[in-house]
C-alpha cells in the first residue's frame, strides 16, 4: 500500500480499517543469497538498497529482538556532514544527500527536518580550525557557513555569549543538517524493503556461524540454521560479541553513551547547537523536549546505562552555553552501546573469511550515517567492491597505516 | 561506580582515568620475528568481552597508582581490584 494524503483522507472516512500491517512476519527460509545480521537502521537500510539499487531481493534481515530495539531508537537523532578528512567527509555528505530524499524513496514520513546544526567556537584558534573544516566541507560538496558573534546574537539570543570562561566568538553552521525521527527511519526502511520482497525476521538471534574451509556458508540461529551465499554483520554496539563467534578480534571497544531529554517546552531552540569547549549537543524534539548528550562514560560497557559523573559533566556543558536549560526538568536519561573504534571512524569491509562481511565501528555517529552505510554496504555485498565514498573504511587500515583519526587522539577508543 | 582501592579504600570512579584491557601490561617482544603482527594486535585489536573484563584504571586524582580492576561489563559490578604493580610482578614483568 502506498501512503499518501489521499489515503489518509480515505481511511479517515472509512474507519481506518484498511491500513494493514507495515511489513510481513515471514518464517525464515532455509537459504538466502544474503543474510544480514542486525535489524537496526543500518541493517534495514542495507536490505532496502540491496533491493532497490541492486535488484537483490532474496535477502533476510535477522533481528534478535524487535525492529528498532537497539541504537536506532536510542540516539539523539542528529544528521549532519561536518567532517573534515578525505576518508570521511564525502561519505557523510553522500549520507546527507540520501537523507534529503529518504521520505520520497521509502514512501514514509521520517520527519526529516533540516533545521541546521551550529558548532560554537570560543577561541581564535578554534575559529581557525573551523574555517579549515568548513573549507574541507565545501570541497566535498557540502554546505558550510561561518557566523560571527554579532550574527549569532541575532539568531540565538539566549546563548551565554559573555560567559567568563567560555565566551562565544562565533560558530560554524551547516544549514542542511538537522534532525530526523529516529524510529521512523527503521520503520520506513523496513516497510520499503519488505514490500520489495526482503524477509525481515524478528526474534531470531544468531548463535553461530557456519564456516567451512575459510568460507562462511550460513548462520546458526535460535530459529534453526540458515544457509547464505553471503553473510553481513551489521550489529554496531555488539560487534565484538558477534565477531567473536567467527573467531575474530576487532579494533573496537564497546562503550556506553548516555542521552537525556527534558520535559516538553514551547519552541525555544530552532536548530541543533553544540558546545565547542566541552562535549555537549542539544536540539528540541517536535514534542518539545530538549534532547541532549555529551561524552561517553569512557569504560567498556554493554550495560545500556551509565554513571552519574557523566550526567553532571553533560549538564555543566549545557549550563555553560545555554543557562536557560537549568530551568527545565530532566525527564528521562538512557544509555546506548557504541562500537568505539581505534581511530573514531567506522568500517564497511570484507573480512578475512570469504562470504563474511563487516559493518560496524560507528562510534557515536552512526545515526547520521544510516542511509550511506546501508547504500555502501549494499554496494559492497552486491559487487564485492567498495562504494567510491567508502574506500577507506577498511578493517586493515591500522596495519597499513591509513587511520582516519578525525580528532587526532590515537588508538585510544574512549577519547574519540 | 565505586572502586575499592587496595590501599585507600572505596573511591569514586570520577577520581580515575580508564585506559583499557589489562592485556596491555603484556607488551610484545620487539625483537620477535613477527613483532609487527604482535604490535598490531597489541595496539589495535581487543577481546571486548560482555562479562568479566580485567582492565587498567589510573588513580589520577588520588595516589596515581595503576590498578587492575575486574569488572563485569554487563552489570558494572566490580569483583576484584589489584595494584597493577603486583599483577605485573606476578607475570615476571619486574626486575
Amino acid at each position: 500500500m502506498r501512503y499518501s494524503g489521499f489515503r489518509v483522507l480515505k481511511e479517515g472516512l472509512t474507519g481506518n480499517k484498511g491500513w494493514g500491517k507495515a511489513w510481513r512476519e515471514p518464517d525464515p527460509k532455509p537459504e538466502y543469497d544474503i543474510v544480514i545480521i542486525g535489524g537496526g537502521g543500518h541493517g534495514l537500510a542495507t536490505a532496502f538498497y540491496l533491493a532497490k539499487e541492486f535488484g537483490l531481493t532474496n535477502v533476510a534481515v535477522l533481528e534478535k529482538g524487535w525492529l528498532g530495539s537497539g541504537n536506532i531508537g536510542r540516539n539523539t537523532t542528529i544528521i549532519r556532514s561536518n567532517y573534515m578528512l578525505p576518508g570521511n567527509e564525502p561519505f557523510y555528505e553522500f549520507s546527507l544527500k540520501l537523507w534529503e530524499n529518504l521520505e520520497q524513496e521509502t514512501n514514509y514520513n521520517a520527519m526529516v527536518s533540516q533545521r541546521s546544526i551550529l558548532n560554537l567556537f570560543h577561541t581564535d584558534g578554534q575559529r581557525d580550525a573551523f574555517v579549515r573544516r568548513a573549507n574541507a566541507m565545501l570541497l566535498a560538496g557540502a554546505d558550510a557557513e561561518l557566523a560571527d558573534a554579532a550574527q549569532l546574537r541575532q539568531e540565538l539570543p539566549f546563548l551565554d555569549f559573555d560567559n567568563a570562561r567560555f565566551p562565544i566568538k562565533g560558530g560554524l553552521f551547516q544549514r542542511r543538517g538537522g534532525t530526523v525521527r529516529h524510529d521512523a527511519v527503521a520503520w520506513g526502511y523496513a516497510r520499503a524493503a519488505d514490500s520489495r520482497g526482503v524477509d525481515i525476521i524478528q526474534n531470531c538471534e544468531v548463535t553461530g556461524f557456519q564456516i567451512e574451509n575459510g568460507t562462511c556458508t550460513g548462520v546458526e540461529t535460535s530459529r534453526g540454521p540458515i544457509r547464505a551465499k553471503k553473510v553481513a554483520m551489521c550489529v554496531a554496539g555488539s560487534s565484538g560479541r558477534v565477531a567473536a563467534m567467527a573467531g575474530m578480534r576487532l579494533p573496537i571497544e564497546s562503550h556506553v553513551l548516555q542521552a537525556f531529554v527534558t520535559e516538553g517546552l514551547k519552541p525555544v531552540l530552532p536548530g541543533v547547537v553544540t558546545f565547542g569547549a566541552g562535549h555537549f549537543y542539544v536540539s528540541q524534539s517536535d514534542k518539545g523536549g530538549l534532547v541532549f548528550g555529551g561524552d561517553i562514560d569512557g569504560y567498556n560497557s554493554y550495560a545500556q546505562r551509565g554513571n552519574l559523573p557523566v550526567v553532571e559533566d553533560v549538564c555543566e556543558g549545557g549550563m555553560a552555553i545555554m543557562p536557560m536549560i537549568g530551568r527545565a526538568r530532566l525527564l528521562r536519561s538512557w544509555g546506548g552501546i557504541m562500537d568505539m573504534s581505534m581511530d573514531g571512524s567506522p568500517f564497511i569491509d570484507k573480512t578475512h573469511i570469504d562470504g563474511l562481511y563487516f559493518n560496524g565501528g560507528w562510534c557515536y555517529g552512526g545515526f547520521k550515517a544510516t542511509p550511506a552505510s546501508g547504500f555502501c554496504y549494499a554496494h559492497l555485498l552486491a559487487k564485492d567492491e567498495p562504494h567510491p565514498t567508502a574506500t577507506e573504511l577498511r578493517l586493515d587500515r591500522f596495519i597499513t597505516g591509513n587511520m582516519i583519526d578525525e580528532k587526532g587522539m590515537g588508538n585510544q577508543p574512549n577519547l574519540h | 561506580m565505586i572502586i575499592n582501592h587496595p590501599l585507600l579504600g572505596p573511591r569514586d570512579v570520577a577520581e580515575f582515568v580508564y585506559l583499557g584491557d589489562a592485556a596491555l601490561i603484556d607488551r610484545p617482544d620487539w625483537q620477535a620475528p613477527d613483532a609487527q603482527a604482535q604490535f598490531h594486535a597489541y595496539g589495535y585489536l581487543r577481546d571486548n568481552p560482555a562479562g568479566a573484563h580485567r582492565e587498567l584504571w589510573y588513580h589520577e586524582q588520588g595516589d596515581r597508582s595503576w590498578l587492575v580492576v575486574t569488572r563485569d561489563t554487563v552489570t558494572h559490578e566490580i569483583s576484584k581490584v589489584e595494584l597493577a604493580r603486583d599483577v605485573a610482578r606476578a607475570r615476571g614483568r619486574s626486575k
